[in-house]
């Protein structure tokens, strides 16, 4: 009760300065008390009339283009909806958006992603899709389950996926050509994998050039073998660490395995040199990576050298999937204008651009084609195909809290100098013990 | 207190209390003059003492009380008394972290002889381009930190960097510098030395130029050596230089993080056994969003800082008078 009353005044004040301020500055777009007012006019239907001012904050600049084009659509059904795109770069994105929140003044609409995800959810600043999936205004039936299951807290879905990545091999063709070996085909194993990047990595030792490389990120490496041998980071409840399975050990060592045989450059060389980088500069055959990378291939020297390949199969196949959704804030002042703009970029048409303009792949389904078109000889295909297979990012309520525990312990299996068994102990101890803090 | 100023030049009588003023010399109308400036004193000075109440007083105020928090992820601190502090003393990254702080300040503290040492040659009577060459050493100070780490990640770089092809010529195989714990915070240490050697040389420059070259005119003619002048003259002469730069280098130490957390990055695997108190406290508060605890690593870092400038000023009262 006390709550409502003390929301209400502030809510107030904050109206009779927007009202002042738009008087002064006589703003064509700018939302007068009316509009906003109260509770009311947040459940009645947008139209053509409402008029309103919202901001959209997303971190990739690269992308604006396709967001302006976007918006352009979206101003025919609402002409009086004017969008401010806000774009903060990744670096400082988090940071912002945490400050936002705690001072609730979160933008109206703007990108999640699903690490941070569920700190948002449950602390009560996401709004849920539900009522627009009731109303028909989105069906969650054109993305992949993976995706809505990423953006889904105590069942309640809060995020349309915007678009996604998955990870598979990118080959470089000449390399394997110096090396003369064959390119491996879908189906391959993990043995396969091995032996063939030590066998590049052996015939190509005196120019530096390795067959593969194991790394430090868990996204595009090894929580993608925890996935192949059949295991998980996180229980399905999310609160307890898995690190300790036998298979989760199995994932690990497939990459300590590969370091220390040689066949990777060492824990210390991927430090000072990332393994994109060792990719881009002709020195690495195979780098295991995300669809992102495309945008670092695509009009580059490189381009024609390119194909990719599915990740071997270990006890199965898998890959990650993880891709970013827009999300209303749940106290903005023009939440129905937010959602009807969460909806009309969640449909068909604006994703479709979003394809088209973009450097991602859009989530809806059927709207991919322009991403695989972008790099025709690279079968890009791929990417969309590990779908069916793929298995969504490993999160938590706080899942930077065991991240850093990641990063923290197993760089010493990686590199050699302790048993992969007793890190693996450790990290399970340790991260359980964060999991209960959340 | 401005109005009473007022109110008592009123009293005095305008034109009968402005003489008086002029003849200065006792102290009690020292004083009275200073008062009798009223408002004017804070009205010059208050622009500068809000700012500095607003960002730097009363954060350190807030901090202190935050220190005693627990926080939610979008905040609500809720006090819990001394659990920070217990946490934080039981932490064993703290000691790591503040033995890589003192490391660095200590590395970083030879660069203070070092620019004692360039300004003193730069300073030398006759000395051609010596604009130039001081240009040249400020240069580092001016540049933007991340411009610097990016250009020094370059040159460290373990495979491909020009360190280690220089080394290399030697016969001599270089380690992973920014990989490798140990030559990882030597390496953040050089770069830190090699950009605060400028800043601290223009000062001692100064310094010396305040030097009357009468001192080195009388030591020559009594035959003192080179180094006996440096030594006997310079160096005593220098010391509220070389203090305030040993006072700023020190200070600027403690607070390492862009240089590190530009030239090792963020997912560097050595961070742990190298990270700085200041990186310690980003990554506790920004990283892992425990706000409170990072709040004690602040006052942590505040108290240690106020201590070494506390030892530091007691030395030089005693140097200064030896």
């Amino acid at each position: 009760m006390h709550h409502t009353t003390m929301r209400r005044t502030r809510r107030g004040a904050l109206f009779g300065i927007v009202g002042a301020a738009c008087a002064t500055l006589l703003l064509a777009g700018c939302a007068g008390p009316g509009d906003a007012g109260g509770d009311a006019p947040q459940t009645a239907p947008v139209g053509k009339d409402t008029a309103a001012t919202l901001t959209y904050a997303v971190w990739d600049q690269n992308q604006v283009a396709a967001i302006k084009a976007n918006l352009e659509g979206f101003n025919e059904q609402y002409p009086k909806i004017k969008v401010n795109v806000d774009v903060t770069p990744w670096g400082t994105y988090w940071t912002k958006l945490q400050t936002e929140a705690s001072s609730n003044t979160l933008p109206d609409l703007f990108w999640m992603n699903g690490p941070n995800f569920q700190l948002y959810a449950s602390n009560g600043k996401l709004e849920p899709i539900t009522a627009e999936v009731k109303a028909g205004a989105i069906d969650p039936a054109n993305y992949s389950k993976a995706l809505n299951d990423l953006y889904t807290y105590d069942d309640v879905q809060y995020g349309v996926p915007k678009d996604f990545d998955t990870i598979a091999i990118w080959a470089n063709k000449s390399l394997f050509e110096k090396a003369r070996v064959a390119l491996p085909t879908d189906g391959w194993t993990w043995d396969d994998f091995q032996s063939l990047s030590a066998e590049i990595s052996h015939k190509l030792k005196a120019q530096g050039i390795y067959g593969a490389a194991g790394g430090m990120d868990g996204q595009t490496t090894y929580y993608d073998t925890i996935f192949q041998a059949g295991g998980n980071v996180i229980s399905a409840d999310g609160k307890t660490s898995e690190y300790d399975t036998p298979a989760a050990k199995a994932g690990i060592a497939f990459w300590t395995d590969l370091i220390a045989s040689g066949a990777s450059p060492s824990m210390a060389q991927l430090t000072d040199t990332g393994a994109d980088q060792w990719f881009t500069s002709g020195k690495l055959a195979m780098y295991q990576g995300g669809s992102w990378f495309r945008g670092a291939l695509a009009g580059s020297d490189m381009e024609k050298d390119v194909v990719v390949i599915p990740l071997p199969k270990g006890q199965q196949q898998a890959t990650v999937i993880h891709g970013v959704a827009n999300v209303v804030a749940a106290n903005s002042t023009h939440k129905a204008a937010a959602q009807a703009l969460q909806a009309y970029l969640a449909g068909k048409q604006a994703q479709q651009q979003q394809g088209d303009l973009g450097a991602v792949i859009p989530a809806f389904n059927g709207t991919q084609d322009a991403f695989t078109k972008s790099m025709p000889d690279a079968n890009l295909q791929v990417f969309l195909d590990a779908v069916d297979y793929a298995k969504p990012l490993p999160i938590s309520k706080n899942t930077a809290a065991w991240n850093t525990l990641e990063a923290n312990l197993l760089p010493s299996a990686f590199d050699g100098s302790q048993p992969v068994d007793g890190v693996l102990k450790d990290l399970a101890t340790q991260m359980d013990a964060a999991l209960a803090k959340e | 207190m401005a109005v009473d100023a007022h109110v008592r030049d009123a009293v005095a009588g305008g034109s009968a209390g402005r003489p008086v003023r002029t003849r200065s010399g006792e102290p009690g109308r020292g004083a009275r003059s200073l008062r009798a400036d009223g408002a004017w004193p804070w009205l010059f000075a208050g622009p500068l003492l809000i700012g500095v109440a607003i960002f730097y007083l009363w954060p350190i105020v807030q901090t202190f009380w935050f220190s005693f928090t627990t926080w939610g992820v979008f905040g609500g601190a809720v006090f819990s008394g001394l659990t920070n502090y217990a946490a934080l003393l039981s932490d064993p990254q703290l000691y790591q972290a503040l033995l890589n702080t003192l490391i660095y300040t200590l590395i970083v503290l030879l660069g203070v002889p070092i620019a004692v040492w360039l300004a003193s040659l730069l300073n030398t009577p006759g000395l051609r381009l010596a604009q130039f060459y001081r240009a040249l050493f400020f240069l580092p100070y001016v540049a933007m930190p991340a411009a610097i780490a990016l250009v020094w990640r370059i040159i460290f770089n373990g495979d491909f960097g020009v360190l280690n092809w220089f080394l290399s010529l030697f016969g001599i195989s270089g380690p992973y510098w920014i990989s490798t714990p140990g030559f990882a915070l030597v390496a953040v240490s050089i770069v830190g030395l090699w950009s605060s050697v400028g800043f601290s040389m223009i000062i001692l420059g100064a310094g010396l130029k305040d030097i009357p070259s009468e001192l080195y005119e009388a030591a020559r003619v009594d035959g003192a050596s080179r180094w006996r002048q440096f030594r006997s003259i310079t160096v005593p002469l220098l010391t509220p230089s070389i203090f305030f730069v040993l006072i700023i280098t020190t200070i600027g130490s403690f607070q390492l993080f862009d240089l590190l957390y530009a030239i090792l990055g963020s997912s560097n695997p050595v961070l742990p056994k190298t990270m700085s108190l200041v990186f310690y406290f980003y990554s506790t508060g920004f990283i892992q969003n425990d706000k409170g605890l990072a709040a004690a690593i602040a006052m942590v870092i505040f108290v240690i800082i106020g201590l070494i400038t506390l030892v530091q000023f007691r030395a030089q009262r005693r140097w200064a008078q030896s």
